[in-house]
């Protein structure tokens, strides 16, 4: 089934459904990325799966399991340790019209190659005029996992979605981790796809529909979570749990939050956002990742340009604080999103005191 | 010093190993589609690391030899246009000449066919040409004309064929390298019976993701030639600044090397053959080619600040890999020296009238800043320097 056709079968980016059937099944984060690689392995036979410990292993995050079984050490490879050689070895196999899905045990160590993500794979197709695409996913965790330390939390959004040429796409639920690696895989562009650990493990109710093989959701639009008339709240993976969340909160209080989750950080559904944004009149935006140069600093920017009109209240960013991640339990929780910063930052933009 | 030590064994061999009786104009045959076999040996022997070494008799034909000659002669005579376009300053930004290297990619050509992948570093205009690229396509890029090979927004480094299977071009030193290898990935994933060559410096063998991308190669036994130009300089650095250990061709450790004499065509094509043969039955070989940029590293570098003129001229005058060829084709009575300088005329105006067809054609349209960047648009916004003033919806 081609693209197009499963992109007329997707919903269309506004509400979602808030009934569920009765007996709806649901789905962890990794069964979905695992059935979703699956199937696009199970679909096209260019595609294959490269990394540290994908294979014999079953994934680091078990986010490959069976793969190597079902498929065989000739679609499933394990790698060394050499990030650089192994995603140079992946881009080159995307320049032959292979379709690479290059995983990165955490975006942390995608640093070790960043050279080829940006400079061979990004920029290929426009240096070349077209003649060379490249049809890659880069995958794996990414942004703060618990007590991992300063190496090992970072939040790469920021930075690959600055590229032009790169897809950056971040899921949250299981229909979006289905959805948009099917979508990724199939793109004839390189994509980078940030998981989030934390979120791998967690279950979310997924429609028949979502559950077929053909199922893609379209990459760059964004998804409104929960419908509200007073506070835009925008964000992406696992802070869009702590988003509705913090829209409960605020919901006992009568602030009616609106809860986007954006699925795409490159290319940004500024639309949808502008669109929330007038009719609510407020802005609030949330990442984990370092503040300075952030997600929430674009979309910000965009907002102040193309709707300064139309808001009541000055824009507001919640984000990671501005420090390496530190270990200690209580200084990493402050180093973080809670439910209540997004909460206190919602009033704010509210005029409502604590 | 090394290179005279070359240049009393190159005048030794190259008396033909058949003695052909000149014969007068009148009743000699027409040789330039001459392609009955015959047979020349190296000057130079081939060293090997951990395989045999290839004979050094190397199978040719007048033919080829002659389309070596011309082929070299127009790769010689683009790279000599391109330093004149540089310093009338229609061509910008960097601009890296081959010239001296010319018998390595007429060599490798010889030895290999369109499908087998070449992948190289930013040194790249006289690969394109051997990969079947138009003079006027590659002086349109570097004039950053719309007719250009890359539609002028890649530049002299980035230039691509992907028809004839080169996948460019690349700016970054050493990155090329583990790229090669994914294209001899793709070719073995496919069952594919062709090789990639991987063209890199003496510069960028002492870099990490080369031995990475080789560790990978040897153990999935990819189709990958990893051939390093051994030019003898990374920029301004000697090689004996930056290698503890220079022998290049040894530096795969675990992988089997070959050092072959760069400025001779024929030895080029055989250690190509042979490495072809070697890699698709048993994995990956390094190249080590012993060769010479008579040009600095680039068009801003003199390349006289780090080796003398003696030494430059030197080369020229006992190793350049034209006059070697020539030499070979006065020997061998293919050609007469008033022909091969009519070859070099009629090549001369080839590569004038390329430069005249490229200076007319037009730049790019300003669309063309937006163009490419993604294969699927889905929607994607994008904006000029005023996001105001410039935005456009890719489709």
């Amino acid at each position: 089934m081609d693209f197009e056709q499963s992109l007329r079968r997707t919903r269309s980016a506004s509400v979602s459904a808030r009934s569920y059937a009765a007996g709806s099944k649901e789905m962890t984060v990794r069964d979905a990325l695992n059935s979703a690689i699956d199937e696009e392995m199970s679909a096209d036979p260019k595609v294959f799966v490269m990394g540290e410990e994908v294979g014999q292993y079953q994934g680091a995050y078990k986010i490959t399991k069976g793969l190597l079984e079902k498929y065989g050490p000739e679609r499933v490879y394990d790698t060394p340790i050499t990030e650089a050689g192994f995603t140079g070895i992946g881009v080159g196999a995307a320049y032959a019209g292979l379709k690479p899905v290059v995983e990165f045990m955490t975006f942390n160590f995608s640093m070790q190659a960043i050279d080829h993500i940006i400079n061979s794979a990004a920029k290929s197709n426009y240096m070349s005029a077209g003649q060379i695409n490249v049809p890659i996913v880069f995958r794996g965790p990414n942004g703060a996992a618990a007590g991992v330390g300063a190496q090992h939390s970072q939040c790469y959004a920021a930075w690959y979605a600055s590229v032009p040429g790169l897809k950056v796409l971040a899921p949250y639920s299981a229909e979006d981790a289905r959805g948009l690696l099917k979508a990724a895989i199939r793109d004839p562009d390189p994509v980078v796809f940030l998981e989030n650990e934390l979120l791998y493990g967690e279950s979310f109710p997924i429609s028949e529909e979502a559950l077929d093989s053909s199922f893609c959701l379209p990459i760059g639009k964004a998804k409104i979570e929960r419908q509200g008339k007073d506070v835009t709240i925008v964000t992406f993976s696992k802070m869009v749990g702590f988003a509705l969340k913090a829209a409960e909160k605020l919901a006992e209080e009568g602030i009616s939050a609106e809860v986007i989750n954006l699925r795409s950080i490159r290319p940004l559904d500024r639309a949808t956002i502008n669109a929330s944004v007038r009719k609510t009149s407020r802005l609030v935006t949330v990442e984990e990742g370092f503040p300075q140069h952030g997600v929430c600093a674009e979309i910000c920017a965009s907002v102040v340009e193309e709707s300064f009109s139309y808001l009541d209240a000055p824009v507001e960013r919640i984000a990671g604080a501005d420090v390496p991640m530190p270990y200690a339990a209580n200084l990493e929780r402050l180093a973080l999103p809670q439910v209540e910063d997004i909460v206190r930052a919602a009033k704010r933009a509210c005029y409502r005191s604590k | 010093m090394a290179l005279s030590r070359l240049s009393l064994r190159s005048n030794r061999f190259l008396r033909p190993s058949t003695t052909a009786a000149a014969l007068p104009s009148s009743i000699r045959r027409r040789v330039s589609t001459d392609t009955t076999p015959i047979t020349i040996e190296t000057a130079v022997p081939f060293e090997s690391h951990l395989c045999d070494a290839p004979s050094r008799a190397v199978e040719t034909s007048s033919a080829e030899i002659l389309s070596f000659f011309r082929d070299m002669a127009r790769m010689r005579r683009m790279e000599i246009a391109a330093d004149s376009l540089y310093k009338s300053k229609l061509i910008r930004g960097f601009c890296h000449l081959y010239d001296g290297q010319e018998a390595l990619a007429v060599g490798m050509e010889a030895a290999i066919t369109r499908k087998d992948a070449i992948i190289t570093s930013y040194r790249d205009h006289c690969t394109f040409l051997g990969r079947g690229g138009e003079l006027v396509d590659a002086f349109s890029e570097l004039m950053g004309r719309k007719r250009g090979c890359s539609n002028g927004k890649g530049g002299s480094m980035h230039f691509y064929k992907k028809d004839a299977c080169f996948y460019g071009g690349h700016g970054i030193v050493g990155a090329q390298i583990p790229l090669g290898c994914g294209l001899a990935f793709a070719q073995k994933y496919s069952k594919e019976e062709f090789v990639t060559f991987t063209l890199y410096g003496d510069g960028a063998a002492n870099q990490g993701q080369l031995f990475e991308a080789l560790n990978i190669a040897a153990l999935w036994d990819l189709p990958a030639i990893l051939v390093c130009e051994n030019n003898h300089y990374g920029m301004g650095t000697a090689t004996w600044r930056s290698a503890k250990s220079p022998a290049y061709f040894k530096r795969g450790d675990y992988v089997p090397g070959l050092k072959v004499d760069g400025m001779d065509a024929l030895a080029v094509k055989q250690a190509c053959k042979f490495a072809k043969e070697h890699a698709l039955k048993n994995g990956p070989i390094v190249l080590e080619m012993d060769t010479y940029r008579y040009h600095g590293h680039s068009m801003s570098d003199p390349g006289s600040t780090y080796r003398t003129r003696d030494e430059v001229s030197g080369v020229r005058q006992v190793r350049d890999p034209i006059e070697r060829v020539r030499k070979l084709l006065l020997s061998h009575d293919i050609a007469t020296e008033k022909e091969l300088k009519d070859m070099e005329k009629e090549v001369r105006k080839e590569v004038d009238d390329a430069v005249a067809q490229a200076k007319e054609s037009p730049v790019p349209e300003p669309s063309e800043l937006f163009t490419n960047m993604y294969v699927k648009d889905c929607g994607v916004e994008s904006f000029g320097a005023d996001r105001k003033e410039l935005k456009v919806t890719l489709t």
